[in-house]
């Protein structure tokens, strides 16, 4: 039997190439449309990953770089599920999560923002995904921080995800919003996505139910990749 | 009211940002965090075939290099095989097939260092050229960028390759076929400009 093919990308909840009100958007945006491709062995497959490329404490934010003690900030755990479109687990795929400090500052040589380094805070994270698509990471609540787009444009507190799939036409990077945080609505890099639902689809939920009490905050949230097709009269990917 | 499909939506993109290799590339961003980062060795030790080096600069609108951005590559091996259980047959231990390079800050130049893919399968009976597939994301860019790089020095097996015969405009077609450099210690070297915007943007794909 042929392998089925990924459902077409809907564009229209993903951010478009340019949005000028993310200033450097607009010389970094391809002007010619992109042409359009069926899917290919080339696409449907991807790069797989396994236990022995990752270590148990590469998900503990708050353990994984700590040198005298644990980082300043509220502690949280974020976790969810990667699902695909048609709401199946997806296994044993890499999730990736970069953020700034609680203070809003990047350990990074280029950011040079005036809030103090955290000596005990990397600010990276990576896991696979068990056999029913879970997650977890343990972190600290990142801040938000200025960045030079207008002279006053705060990114709201934001953790930077980025998912394989098991093909690479699902290859994703994308970021998470917390709850309540009033900047959300003000952030013209949110903006840039044009679909409000997709924008709350972005933003992860207090669950109270995962709190580890007197310890964590726990944030619920889920990661959609796309899925493939599932119908009796699908294309073949070869053949007549 | 009609039923409703029970789909779920795939989560929006968002920019990768300025500070991608904190997460992906921890020891660019000026730390030591990982045992090992991902991505450094596209073909591992025991890959057969010809090695190469593959170069470039990914170019603004402006003419500018882009220095904060992150490729991936995914790739076959010489035989045209994918390491993936649809791949198409086996690879060589070790042989992953993907790769992850960030530019130099000062230059933009960024470059990996590989085995050349075989052809592979097209549609329909078809074969498509050997080629790398990429995915370009930076700060600016909202949603990853696909791409191909196909070669110079296979000019019978481009002419007949499916998805570059459905680009309608031929001028456009070059912008994905690398320029063929000087060898460097006996290693064939191509060169890949990736242009987002002017008269030469490269064709990017809706995959």
């Amino acid at each position: 039997m042929k392998p089925a093919e990924y459902h077409q990308r809907d564009r229209s909840l993903h951010p478009p190439a340019l949005t000028p009100k993310y200033k450097t958007s607009v010389a970094r945006s391809p002007r010619w449309p992109m042409i359009s491709l069926e899917n290919t062995i080339s696409e449907i497959t991807g790069p797989r990953f396994g236990h022995a490329d990752i270590d148990p404490i590469d998900n503990d934010l708050i353990r994984n770089y700590a040198k005298t003690g644990d980082p300043v900030g509220e502690r949280i755990i974020v976790h969810g599920r990667v699902l695909d479109e048609n709401a199946r687990p997806v296994p044993n795929t890499l999730v990736e999560i970069w953020q700034a400090n609680a203070g809003g500052r990047y350990r990074h040589k280029k950011d040079t923002y005036l809030a103090p380094i955290d000596p005990n805070f990397g600010g990276c994270g990576r896991t696979l995904s068990d056999e029913n698509g879970q997650y977890a990471f343990r972190t600290i609540k990142p801040g938000a921080y200025p960045w030079r787009n207008r002279v006053n444009n705060w990114r709201p507190a934001h953790i930077h995800v980025s998912v394989f799939g098991s093909g690479f036409l699902q290859r994703l990077i994308t970021q998470l919003y917390f709850e309540g945080d009033p900047l959300i609505a003000h952030c013209p890099i949110v903006h840039a996505i044009p679909d409000r639902d997709a924008v709350q689809q972005l933003t992860a939920k207090l669950d109270l139910n995962a709190t580890i009490p007197l310890d964590s905050i726990a944030y619920k949230f889920d990661i959609v990749l796309r899925g493939r097709r599932s119908t009796l009269f699908e294309n073949r990917l070869e053949g007549n | 009211m009609p039923q409703e499909l029970h789909y779920l939506r795939e989560s929006a993109s968002q920019t990768a940002g300025p500070y991608v290799h904190i997460g992906l590339a921890p020891g660019a961003a000026g730390f030591d965090i990982y045992r090992e980062e991902l991505g450094r060795d596209i073909a591992g030790p025991n890959a057969k075939g010809q090695r190469i080096r593959v170069e470039g600069l990914v170019i603004d609108g402006t003419g500018s290099p882009v220095k904060d951005v992150l490729l991936e590559v995914w790739q076959p091996n010489a035989n045209g095989h994918y390491a993936h259980p649809e791949g198409g047959g086996p690879v060589e231990d070790g042989f992953r097939g993907w790769g992850r390079v960030i530019t130099d800050f000062d230059s933009g130049e960024w470059g990996f260092d590989t085995v050349k893919p075989g052809p592979v399968p097209g549609r329909n009976g078809s074969v498509q050229a050997p080629h790398l597939n990429l995915w370009i994301v930076a700060r600016g860019i909202n949603i990853g960028l696909n791409t191909r790089m196909y070669f110079p020095d296979e000019a019978d097996a481009n002419a007949a390759d499916p998805v570059i015969n459905l680009i309608e405009w031929e001028k456009r077609r070059a912008t994905l076929i690398a320029r063929q450099s000087e060898d460097r210690d006996g290693v064939p070297v191509y060169r890949f400009d990736i242009r987002l915007q002017g008269d030469d943007e490269t064709v990017f794909f809706d995959i």
